[in-house]
């Protein structure tokens, strides 16, 4: 288990350096090189910098040198945690980032589990009761869910709240507790901002698990041990649940693979929309801006936080399947 | 001790031939078409979907007017109903389609026109009338419009006008020629990606087929709105909106072919153990021939159905990338570009109307995976 | 008390399809008795396993059992099965209790990740009310009865940790764990070698014996019928042909039915016509030393291999059938897939011997060399089902190898193919069609026909009668030998299935781990083994002859 664990962590450091490797293309495909966009954005505001700060800058980025040296540079400050400097805040990027993308990962995982909480039990129950009422309910809602483009969601949950309610929804904190140290009044108003943007990202991933639990359970429901676990005298719901649904449940864990991304993908959309203190405002203002080593820095983390998300969804399903595990 | 039985009297009791019915003589269109007619909501999406294609093809003179004539006195003006009789002035009726204008005053407390329906004001309609001038395909020119009003001058939306008082309804048209080509051509090129690079890691397998396989795992892990952000956002701004066009269908494409990448190269690694594929080697036929006469025909209709499955990705990645202003700009008109104006929550409490594109968008993107569910369920017409 | 234990009256059971009902079975009425074992011998698609199913409430969706009854014989008299419905409290007192069931599948049958002695344990206390400690003392006693060894460690590995033989003793300790008075046991040993095979037998027996359990008995094989059963039922389409014991039923069986399927059984039984061999042999092919090895996944680095094929000379020739039967696992279709260079050979010479005298090296030829020999040597595959694409007609199945390699006209294509379907012994008109309108026997014909089409000097047959029911098997033999006295084809006959290798074959190797162990006349190696697997293999064969069974012959003896 501990060797598996290890492997999975060596195989990780391919994927990071694929996915610096990409971010670092990212940062470089805008025209004109950093330091003289940087330099341009403060003439504008009448500050102007003299040449031995800029020639500093340029040295501690190499952006004299090749595009091998610079990335080494890149790489280098990352790993000693510089990020590099945001010209449009004029601040280092690091001061920015870790606050924000915090409450991405934090909007992320509690949209994931809520997601699980919902989708298992309708997934069991529509693979069970195949072509009931409720499968069919739960097969319109889920290709509706999958359809409908969650920022839509979000538009129409906005629209309808001030037209209905005459309040405006968005952020994740009342004004009030902002500032306020860490209370349960806090928590509280905090979850009763938080599922809003849960509720919007959650509603296609989860009607995609539904699906996939459905179909999942429905390949399992005829397989031979499950008749097996019938002959020996168990009740219908005991050995579904038991059999089927246990070997149903390893794929589902996987699908973390992909339901992260796609979540990381969404709420940087819906938290623009919601105008959620995420990371998403902040990187499409960055892109707009063409302010690429902040944009690079939340597009870099945003693949380390799915790459961390599939190693846990890895060492669960290890845990969950001795098949896994024991080979 | 064996007793003596009589040598197999009644052999023709044993060799029993398997009912076949009328599908013996069926190819696998046939049968992949009889399983799927059974599947009554795809059915009904099939021709849906060919429908809305039909709009995509004919959009300029589905349209009732330009997409881009805008008209300030009709600012966010509600949508008008038709009717088909009106009053003949002699306390009867007569048949005349028509929508009624608008008394249009202005609140002068909010700033905003307000439209009341003047049933007075009776503006006849037709099928076929002469409009605004375009130019078919590229090939000749006409104002020809299925319909519109009688006199080009009066207005007509019938799903209500935006924040520049253009016709939703005609933008909405021609929306849906670009979003829906931008999912069809960004497939057909995924699917020269994917077919390609799916193909030879299925077909080599080994060493090729590993690598292969990282990349696609490596590129489905990453969250793709963050990364087609950062692509596009690097495009130069001052490009015409023809080459931001063909730049997005690149960006998106880049992504969208893993999936058919996955698929080919699944069905290409059970194939090449298949027994008839091996018979076919054993036949001494030629590689390609192999490749193109043996095996690929067993994967068109897998092909088809992916290729269905991920249209409504594109469509969606797209919709997204131009509701955050970083895909299509105006004046091209796409389903997304048109979204960008429920960004102003202002705007959409005074003119619910524009929500009408999302509509579409989810009508759409139903239709293409209720008719790629059925096209995948059918796709194998073999298996038990 | 009365000695019938289950009485099966007058039971239907229906499969409603998309358009029509499938009646899977019809109206079979027979009575089980404590003690006995009662055989249900059909076909596929005979009705047999349903009916098993049926008497325990298991029949799958969407089928239903629309009449009749099965009357459980009890301390307070008979209990109605049917009347139970296959819900509830009253049915899964019975499921697991009284009555037990054993599958086919050893390798699914047993969850995937649950351990054996979970399962086990799971099923005692699910009837009994006993603590775990002690459930898990009578379940580790359990795999200690069925010989599992180590019982305690076994308990606490997962099934996909054993071999198919262990899973299915698994299995049979968990359907005896809470001393049922019925097992039904639904093919316990169609998926297993012939020695294990045998030694799951014996330990049935052994164990009903010893408990004085009723056995129902699901099998296709007459040979195990003739093994095991006190009694037998022969079903076919859903209906009981013929009930009798087992000693009259195959001395006298009255249907016509049972006479034809036990004929092309039995005539399996003796060696077929063979043609005369001439004074000297002519060698078709000849391999020397021939060597496969498999690099392992992980261990590759470390030079770990599998030796799939390990050192195998062989002769075949002119006109000759050469039989290779072994286990699975034994490398026998690897063997004739590397003759093929479908797998490129480790080391050793493959000698083909051209038809103008030449001689070529199949070990170290070209792709393009390799493909002139394609039309003389030739493959027939196990199972027809895969082996014909279906996706084409039959004509261009059979004219592939007409197109690729000979420069006939459509026209002459045409013609050849109608006489090619006609040599098989199909009607000459079905070209048109595609091979889903066949059943398993006409696909193999059809197969046949694309492997002739050539004209080749030796074929390959990789197992070609496994896929079929036993009374379509001799008549598929018989096509391959008349085609072999025509064309003067020589064969080489691979199978795990002694009767048919002595019924076809002049020689036989028997192959064990990717070496061959013995090799000789057929006449010879059956009836005379020398080698101690040859022996073990031949004895473990179920013959369809019940005076042939031990228990029996020890009372002869007496």
């Amino acid at each position: 288990m501990l060797r598996y664990i290890v492997q999975r962590l060596l195989g990780m450091i391919p994927a990071m350096f694929a996915i610096s490797l990409l971010t670092f293309v990212i940062i470089q495909l805008p025209p004109g090189d950093f330091a003289s966009t940087y330099a341009a954005q403060l003439a504008e505001t009448g500050v102007t910098v003299d040449d031995a700060a800029m020639q500093a800058l340029r040295d501690r980025y190499g952006l004299g040198d090749g595009l091998m040296v610079q990335y080494a540079k890149w790489v280098g400050g990352i790993l000693r945690g510089d990020f590099g400097i945001s010209f449009e805040w004029n601040q280092p990027v690091n001061q920015l980032i870790w606050q924000r993308m915090g409450m991405t990962a934090l909007i992320s995982v509690m949209t994931l589990l809520v997601m699980w909480i919902i989708s298992l039990p309708i997934g069991i129950y529509s693979a069970v009761f195949k072509y009931s009422v409720t499968d069919y309910i739960a097969s319109v809602l889920g290709f509706l869910g999958m359809a409908t483009p969650n920022f839509l969601v979000a538009i129409v949950l906005l629209y309808i709240s001030s037209m209905w309610f005459g309040v405006s929804v968005g952020g994740l904190l009342s004004p009030d507790y902002v500032k306020a140290p860490l209370s349960w009044g806090k928590l509280v108003d905090f979850l009763s901002h938080a599922w809003i943007p849960v509720f919007v990202l959650g509603t296609s991933g989860t009607a995609a698990l539904i699906r996939v639990m459905r179909a999942n359970l429905l390949d399992e429901l005829h397989k031979p041990y499950v008749e097996t676990a019938r002959a020996k005298g168990l009740s219908e719901t005991r050995l579904i649940l038991r059999y089927p649904v246990r070997v149903a449940i390893n794929p589902f864990i996987s699908t973390v693979g992909w339901v992260l991304p796609a979540l990381i993908s969404g709420e940087l959309i819906v938290s623009t929309v919601l105008n959620l203190p995420t990371a998403g405002p902040l990187l499409l203002q960055a892109l707009k801006s063409q302010d690429m080593y902040l944009a690079g820095a939340l597009i870099l983390l945003s693949g380390g936080l799915v790459l961390i998300g599939t190693l846990v969804s890895d060492v669960l399903l290890a845990l969950s399947d001795p098949r896994i595990r024991l080979s | 001790m064996t007793a003596p039985v009589p040598p197999s009297d009644g052999a023709d009791l044993l060799d029993r031939q398997t009912a076949a019915g009328s599908l013996h003589a069926a190819g696998q269109w046939a049968l992949i078409w009889h399983k799927f007619r059974r599947h009554k909501v795809a059915y009904a999406s099939l021709i849906l979907v060919g429908l809305i294609y039909l709009v995509a093809l004919f959009a300029e003179a589905l349209a009732p007017s330009d997409p881009g004539k805008f008209d300030p006195r009709y600012t966010f003006a509600p949508p008008q109903a038709i009717s088909l009789f009106a009053p003949d002035g002699a306390g009867g009726t007569r048949f005349v389609p028509h929508v009624t204008g608008f008394d249009i005053t202005l609140d002068q407390q909010s700033f905003r026109r307000v439209f009341v329906p003047d049933p007075d004001q009776i503006i006849p309609i037709g099928l076929f009338v002469r409009g605004d001038p375009y130019r078919m395909w590229g090939l000749f020119d006409t104002d020809l419009h299925l319909i519109g009003p009688l006199d080009p001058g009066q207005p007509m939306f019938l799903l209500g006008a935006d924040r520049l008082g253009r016709d939703l309804l005609s933008r909405i048209i021609h929306g849906t020629r670009v979003s829906m080509s931008i999912g069809l051509v960004g497939v057909g090129l995924s699917l020269f990606i994917g077919m390609v690079l799916g193909g030879v890691s299925g077909y080599y397998g080994g060493l090729t087929d590993r690598a292969i396989q990282r990349v696609i795992e490596f590129i489905r892990s990453i969250p793709t709105i963050p990364l087609w952000l950062g692509l596009a956002a690097a495009m130069p701004k001052e490009w015409p909106p023809l080459q931001v066009y063909f730049a997005i269908l690149v960006i998106l494409s880049l992504v969208g072919w893993t999936e058919i990448a996955r698929v080919v190269r699944g069905r290409f690694l059970s194939l090449r153990t298949e027994d008839f594929v091996i018979a076919a080697r054993l036949d001494g036929v030629s590689e390609y021939r192999l490749i193109m006469t043996h095996m690929m025909p067993s994967l068109y209709s897998h092909i088809i159905a992916a290729i269905t499955l991920a249209i409504p990705n594109m469509i969606l990645a797209e919709t997204a990338l131009s509701f955050l202003g970083l895909g299509l700009q105006p004046p091209i008109v796409s389903w997304g570009v048109l979204l960008q104006d429920t960004q102003n929550l202002r705007a959409i409490t005074q003119a619910p109307w524009l929500f009408a594109p999302g509509v579409v968008v989810v009508v759409a993107v139903l239709a293409l995976n209720f008719l790629g569910d059925g096209l995948r369920d059918a796709a194998d017409p073999y298996e038990k | 008390m009365t000695d019938i234990l289950l009485k099966v009256r007058h039971v239907s059971v229906d499969f409603p399809l998309q358009k029509d009902i499938v009646h899977a079975v019809r109206d079979v009425s027979f009575d089980l008795r404590r003690g006995e074992t009662l055989c249900v011998v059909g076909e596929s698609g005979s009705g047999k396993s349903v009916t098993a199913r049926a008497v325990m409430q298991l029949v799958a969706e969407p089928g239903r059992i629309v009449a009749g009854q099965v009357h459980l014989a009890g301390p307070d008299g008979d209990t109605d099965i049917v009347a139970l419905g296959n819900r509830g409290a009253a049915i899964r007192a019975i499921r697991g209790r009284r009555i037990a069931m054993i599958f086919q599948e050893p390798m699914t049958s047993l969850s995937p990740v649950h351990t054996i002695g979970q399962q086990i344990i799971e099923m005692i206390r699910l009837h009994e009310k006993i603590d775990k400690a002690d459930a898990r003392r009578r379940a580790a006693q359990l795999l200690d009865r069925v010989r599992i060894p180590d019982p305690e460690a076994a308990l606490d590995r997962y099934a996909f940790e054993f071999s198919g033989g262990m899973r299915q003793r698994a299995m049979i300790a968990m359907a005896l764990s809470c001393n049922p008075e019925i097992l039904i046991a639904d093919e316990p040993t169609t998926a297993l070698d012939v020695t294990t095979q045998a030694e799951i037998l014996a330990l049935i027996r052994g164990l009903q014996q010893e408990r004085g359990m009723a056995v129902l008995f699901i099998t296709h094989d007459m040979g195990v019928v003739a093994q095991i059963a006190d009694r037998v039922l022969v079903m076919y389409q859903g209906r009981m042909i013929e009930e009798a014991g087992v000693f009259d039923l195959f001395a006298k069986p009255r249907e016509a039915y049972t006479r034809a399927l036990l004929g092309s059984v039995l005539k399996l039984e003796s060696p077929g016509p063979r043609p005369v061999r001439p004074q000297t042999e002519q060698a078709v092919m000849a391999i020397s030393d021939l060597c496969l090895h498999f690099p392992l996944g992980q261990r590759a680095r470390a030079g770990g291999s599998v030796k799939a094929v390990d050192g195998v000379s062989l002769t075949i020739n002119t006109g000759e059938t050469v039989g290779i039967v072994g286990e699975s696992g034994s490398g026998k279709t690897t063997l004739g897939r590397t003759l093929l260079r479908i797998y490129p050979p480790t080391s050793g010479q493959v000698t083909y011997t051209r038809d103008d005298g030449s001689k070529v090296d199949i070990a170290t030829l070209s792709k393009t060399q390799m493909k002139a020999l394609y039309g003389e040597v030739r493959m027939v595959f196990q199972d027809p089902h895969a082996s014909l694409n279906p996706r084409m007609t039959i004509a261009r199945i059979i004219a592939e190898p007409l197109r690729i390699n000979t420069a006939l006209s459509d026209r002459e294509i045409r013609d050849r193919v109608g006489q090619l379907l006609e040599r098989v012994g199909m009607p000459t008109d079905i070209g048109d069609r595609y091979p889903h309108a066949f059943s398993g026997g006409q696909r193999q014909r059809i197969a046949i026909a694309r492997a002739i089409a050539l004209r080749p000097r030796l074929i390959v047959a990789d197992e070609p009668t496994s896929a079929l029911d036993v009374s379509l098997r001799h008549q598929v033999l018989d096509l391959m030998r008349d085609l072999q006295t025509d064309y003067g084809l020589s064969y080489l006959f691979i199978s795990h299935d002694i009767a048919v290798v002595r019924y076809f074959c002049d020689r036989v190797a028997v192959m064990k781990n990717g070496r061959i162990v013995e090799i000789g006349d057929v006449a010879q190696i059956c009836e005379h083994p020398g080698h101690p697997y040859t022996k073990a293999l031949i004895g473990a064969v179920p013959r369809p002859d019940p005076t042939l069974r031990p228990d029996v012959q020890i009372r002869v003896q007496a």
